[in-house]
């Protein structure tokens, strides 16, 4: 008698791939458009970020706070709940962390570890709030993380050009400790040890995901609410825990930008690695395991997009172009079944 | 504390909040249509950010500021058909599709920024549509300072109020819609189109949205400059909620975030930090959702993609 | 006289059921022709074809004499037919008069005309003599009046063939009588009424004719003045095929549960459960017959703790578990087999094994001190099951989704039923499942019931309820209309108290079906 599950899902990996594919082919619109030639486009992209060691390294820094953050919206997908504010979830996780990293003196064995844990208990408290009012009060949680998204901008903007500015006349705060930062992997590439953190997130998500009662319950929520307070779930319970988890994911983006990459908080340095987030989780299909080579990809285009700009004429935004077409291919998912005639879910 | 009521009562500030408030107005009056059809748009801030890319681009090929306002509309619309084809017709989520066209969005007018112009950032001037005065308003005292000169589009966008009201509250399309956007099952047993309707009134959304976008380009500022929406498609959505889904109550929501940006700089002179200011929207919207100031609820049927049968 | 419609032969299949089956029906002009049937009868379907909202198999309409194809409501609004369906189609915000012209609007050049809106409104609710107030919002309105303007918007466009399908089930017994007046007013109007309804005594009440639906068949038509409620019963209901189950004796032991005084509200404030008072005992199957809306739904949820109730308590194994939550009930040792099995008893996208924990999940051994769960535990716990109930494929693995509904409903049994408690309910236990499936959870419960449960089983099934039951209530409208012992029981009278039969009324005249010997 078989108890493991049937054979690995092949037909799920399709659409992904489809839509990956899908989104450079319409991309290429865009640089015929421009006067060049796609497949040199291309190349160009893909050798600068993943022809050489270096170019790894940047690319595998670029993917690690979407690493992060889309193990956060697939995490809070996974229990039924759409978190977009993952952007604002990591600006007060990286306050936190910032804070924790220019108000000590401590041991690096001490220090950096707090700050980590820091960035967590920030994004998750962030998050909680609008885990808390789903749970309580049943208010959708897309326009109140949208809403918090733009309160905890401000709200940063406003603590890091006030009460914590760093004294110059840059809208950031001082640096942090040394014994508060990540160690770089390959110098001179901005690549850190954060990234390991990351894939070690992605392990622990996969365990408590599959391999723990929370999880189980958080996942049958998610699944089908109904069943799950049949069952003895608290369902409001599991959304509060369930966002509080995603927003301590989206914390560690944050941990990553100043403990790793900045190495102090500037204004707005975030750009869009939260929404970028919920692109990851879609085409990862909300697993830990596709969410890393999601981001590694997202990464990529990223870490080529500026040679691609300068060797050629096609503006480094049409990576932009191409992660939003990504989405939207992604979330038609119906669009690419039929396309396919592929077995249509219920 | 009399110079606290002079500086918050100041004509000066209150035309300062209607300038404000235009781009959000017809923001918000899209919103409002396409939610009231059962869609929920997200993607207002792309759509604003298209149309002032537009809105710049053709004034900058005709010379003619009105032809760019009708060239934003235009693309304002065609986002707006974009967001429709893949939520009404593919059923796509619509949240993860409207996040798609402002990330979308963003990248384009960018894109296509440095690729007219080969610069980053800011794109050259263009002419603007000029203040005009209105001969009544500019008869009546203190009203004249607020209303009486002001940008054509102003005055359009509290046109726009009216027809939008008129058309939601007084018109066969207006109940229809409503209906739609509430129980669309019933509206299809009595004969009524729904696809139709959400396409119309998501291409609507876009063509306004775009025209709140042309206000930003070439009336209050005179170009174009990469994401200058700066989240103002958001404030729009926080002023449909708080407006509780009404044209009027949008006005209001929009008036009302509107004074507050007017009033930034004064507040910042006794101590509240501008930041502060510019939370109040989503603050004030979180308190409204959650029924502190009586419970704003939305089109009954907003969100879920509609599958007949 | 005439006939202003005819449905021949009219067939539906539907994936797994087949829903009419060669039906024929018409309806003469100014009549009030009931249709009646139990759930699942074919009823709905046949009428759902005449507007348009299915499209038949095979067979033909004819519309004041001619062929017609009906293929959208609209074309059926064309013809003159209008419908009001069970679950109102209303925009709960909009007034009743924008209700009414919605989709048909009155136009005053670009403009909605209000005040025509609101004089038509007015014009035709005092000419069918349903009172109710064109600029009321439909929020604001009584059931009973919703109803009326339901009936309202097809008059509006000009309906000459009315259907109404089970339009009693949301009313009060005093709003049942208004609605009679108003089909009668309209019947003198002119319009021909068809009336969909399981409620025997409103058939009477109101009828011309009556024309009976069973398992997708037509039985049989008859002139209202020359039947009464037992023959209607017995065309309904059958002859009951009986599964045999073999058992023996009950011993009934201690009381199990106890509902006093119970009532449950469903969430517009309808009154679902009205007063409800029921023990069940240890060792014995207490069955509740039932049509299905008639409060057993909301009066299961209850007791399961995934409904408040709105008055009474509620007692298990001595225990006051009123306002308890699923959880702690499930703990106090409650087991419960929910009649939708998709939405409540099983998560579809889980597997085998992981829909047999659900409700377990969290205790050992199947989670490990570490707090890890133990997939070694559950997977030998699944297979167990699996192997003593028979589920088939056996592959504790997969997706229970991908199993038949036989073998979906053998997994919750098995979940439940395993854990044995003492208190078991089951809810219409074997819809949707195979025969040879029905047998061996028939089988199961009474297991569970010689092993010492106290079984609570509800079901729309009677010869589910006769053959598995030692004692048995029937629900009708929220109330437990009469309990008796399974000898007293038999299919005519148990259909007759199910259909509305008040139980000093009953005769056990001609009696078709055999009385159950216990």
């Amino acid at each position: 008698m078989q108890s493991k599950a049937k054979a690995f899902p092949w037909q799920e990996l399709l659409l992904p791939l489809v839509a990956v594919v899908l989104a450079l082919l319409v991309g290429s619109a865009f640089i015929l458009y421009v006067g060049e030639n796609p497949l040199k486009a291309y190349g160009i992209l893909f050798k600068e970020s993943l022809g050489s060691i270096r170019n790894i390294a940047t690319t595998l820094q670029r993917a690690t706070p979407l690493m992060f953050t889309g193990l956060a919206v697939a995490f809070a997908f996974r229990a039924g709940l759409f978190n977009i504010g993952a952007e604002g979830q990591l600006y007060m996780g990286a306050f936190c962390a910032v804070w924790v990293g220019i108000s000590f003196d401590l041991p690096r064995i001490i220090h950096l570890p707090l700050a980590i844990l820091a960035a967590m208990v920030g994004g998750a408290l962030w998050a909680s709030i609008a885990g808390y009012l789903k749970a309580k009060l049943g208010v959708h949680e897309v326009i109140n993380t949208i809403m918090l998204n733009f309160i905890a901008l401000f709200l940063t903007d406003w603590l890091v050009t006030g009460p914590f500015h760093g004294g110059s006349w840059v809208p950031e705060t001082v640096r942090i400790k040394p014994t508060a930062a990540f160690s770089r992997i390959y110098p001179p590439t901005r690549l850190t040890t954060a990234v390991y953190l990351a894939v070690a997130a992605a392990a622990v998500a996969y365990v408590i995901l599959w391999k723990t009662k929370r999880g189980y319950e958080l996942r049958a929520v998610g699944l089908n609410p109904h069943a799950a307070e049949y069952g003895g779930i608290n369902v409001a319970r599991n959304t509060l825990i369930a966002m509080a988890i995603s927003g301590a994911f989206a914390g560690l983006a944050g941990a990553e930008q100043i403990l790793g990459l900045h190495n102090r908080f500037i204004v707005r340095f975030s750009s869009d690695l939260g929404f970028m987030g919920i692109a990851v989780a879609l085409l990862g299909k909300n697993h830990p395991a596709g969410v890393l080579i999601a981001a590694v990809l997202f990464g990529a285009l990223q870490a080529g997009s500026a040679a691609m700009d300068r060797s050629t004429s096609v503006p480094r935004e049409l990576i932009t172009i191409i992660q939003a077409l990504i989405i939207f291919f992604v979330a038609a998912e119906f669009l690419i079944r039929r396309m396919l005639r592929l077995k249509e879910d219920a | 504390m009399g110079d606290i009521l002079a500086m918050l009562f100041n004509t000066t500030v209150f035309a300062a909040a209607f300038r404000m408030a235009t781009p959000l107005i017809f923001a918000a009056l899209g919103g409002i249509l396409s939610e009231r059809s059962g869609v929920v748009n997200i993607a207002l801030e792309g759509m604003m950010l298209t149309g002032s890319f537009t809105a710049m681009f053709v004034t900058y090929h005709t010379g003619m500021p009105w032809v760019g306002v009708l060239g934003a509309m235009a693309a304002g619309g065609l986002i707006g058909l974009l967001l429709a084809i893949f939520c009404v017709r593919y059923r796509a989520n619509q949240v993860v599709t409207g996040t798609a066209i402002n990330i979308f969005a963003g990248g384009l007018t960018v894109f296509l920024l440095r690729h007219f112009f080969q610069v980053a950032g800011t794109s050259p001037a263009v002419t603007v549509i000029p203040d005009i005065t209105l001969p009544v308003l500019s008869k009546i005292p203190w009203l004249d300072r607020i209303l009486g000169r002001q940008n054509p589009l102003v005055y359009l966008a509290l046109v726009a109020v009216f027809v939008v009201h008129v058309v939601i509250y007084k018109t066969p399309w207006g109940l229809r819609l409503r209906a739609v956007g509430e129980h669309p099952q019933a509206a299809d047993t009595v004969g009524i189109n729904v696809f139709r309707m959400r396409y119309t009134a998501v291409i609507l959304s876009g063509a306004l949205a775009g025209l709140g976008g042309t206000y930003l380009s070439i009336a209050h500022l005179s170009r174009f400059s990469e994401g200058m929406t700066a989240g103002r498609g958001f404030i729009a959505l926080a002023a449909v909620i708080f407006g509780k889904w009404t044209p009027l109550g949008a006005l209001g929501a929009c008036l009302f975030f509107g004074y507050g940006d007017a009033l930034q700089m004064r507040l910042q002179d006794i101590g509240i930090p501008t930041q502060f200011m510019n939370m109040l929207p989503y603050v004030l919207t979180m308190v409204a959702l959650a029924g502190f100031i009586g419970r704003a609820v939305g089109p009954k049927a907003a969100g879920q993609p509609y599958i007949k049968g | 006289m005439a006939k202003v419609l005819e449905m021949r032969g009219i067939t539906k299949q539907f994936p797994r059921v087949l829903a009419n089956d060669s039906v024929d029906f018409d309806l003469e002009y100014g009549e009030i022709h009931a249709l009646v049937g139990e759930n699942g009868s074919g009823k709905s379907t046949l009428m759902s074809i005449l507007y348009g909202l299915y499209q038949k198999d095979a067979g033909e309409i004819i519309v004041r004499g001619q062929p017609v194809e009906i293929s959208e409501p609209r074309q059926a609004i064309d013809l003159r037919i209008g419908m009001v369906f069970q679950h109102f189609m209303l925009i709960e915000p909009l007034t009743v008069a924008e209700n009414i012209v919605l989709g048909s609007e009155v136009r005053k050049g670009p403009f909605l005309d209000y005040k025509k809106m609101v004089a038509e409104g007015r014009r035709l609710s005092e000419e069918y003599g349903l009172e109710i107030d064109p600029e009321a919002k439909i929020a604001d309105l009584s059931v009973g009046l919703q109803q009326r303007v339901e009936i309202l918007k097809a008059l509006y466009r000009g309906a000459e063939i009315l259907v109404l399908d089970e339009p009693t089930a949301v009313l009060t017994p005093q709003e049942v009588d208004d609605l009679i007046e108003v089909l009668r007013n309209l019947k003198a109007k002119g319009t021909s009424i068809v009336f969909i309804t399981h409620k025997i005594k409103e058939v009477l009440a109101v009828s011309d004719r009556v024309s009976v639906l069973r398992r997708g068949r037509k039985i049989g038509t008859k002139l209202t003045a020359e039947t009464n409620e037992q023959e209607l019963a017995e065309m309904m209901v059958g002859r009951v095929v009986l599964l045999q189950v073999e058992k023996g004796p009950a011993h009934p032991g201690r009381e199990v549960l106890r509902l006093e005084n119970v009532s449950v509200k469903d969430q517009f404030g309808h009154v679902k459960v009205n007063n409800v008072n029921l023990s069940v005992r240890s060792g014995e199957v207490l069955g509740i017959a039932g049509v299905e809306g008639n409060g057993q739904s909301e009066l299961v949820e209850a007791i399961a703790g995934l409904r408040r109730v709105s008055g009474g308590r509620i007692y298990l194994s001595g225990q006051d578990i009123t306002g308890w939550s699923p959880l702690r009930i499930r703990r106090a040792g409650f087991g419960f087999v929910p009649e939708d099995r998709h939405r409540r008893g099983l998560v579809l996208d889980y597997s085998v094994a992981d829909n047999l924990i659900l409700g377990i999940h969290g205790s050992k051994p199947f989670v490990n001190k570490a707090g890890l769960r133990s997939q070694g535990q559950i997977d030998e716990y699944a297979e167990r099951l699996i192997a003593e109930y028979d589920v088939r494929p056996p592959v504790a693995g997969q997706a229970v989704r991908n199993l038949s509904g036989g073998n979906q409903q053998k997994v919750v049994v098995a979940r439940e039923f395993d854990q044995n408690p003492d208190l078991l309910i089951c809810s219409q236990p074997t819809r949707g499942v195979d025969v040879g499936a029905i047998e061996f959870i028939h089988r199961q419960v009474i297991a569970q019931r010689d092993r010492g449960a106290a079984v609570l089983l509800v079901s729309a099934e009677l010869d589910e309820v006769l053959s598995l039951s030692d004692r048995v209530a029937v629900m009708y409208n929220g109330e437990i209309v009469s309990v008796m012992p399974i000898g007293e029981a038999t299919e005519h009278k148990l259909g007759f108290l199910m259909l509305g039969g008040r139980p000093e009324e009953y005769q056990a005249g001609e009696v078709s079906g055999s009385a159950i010997q216990s």
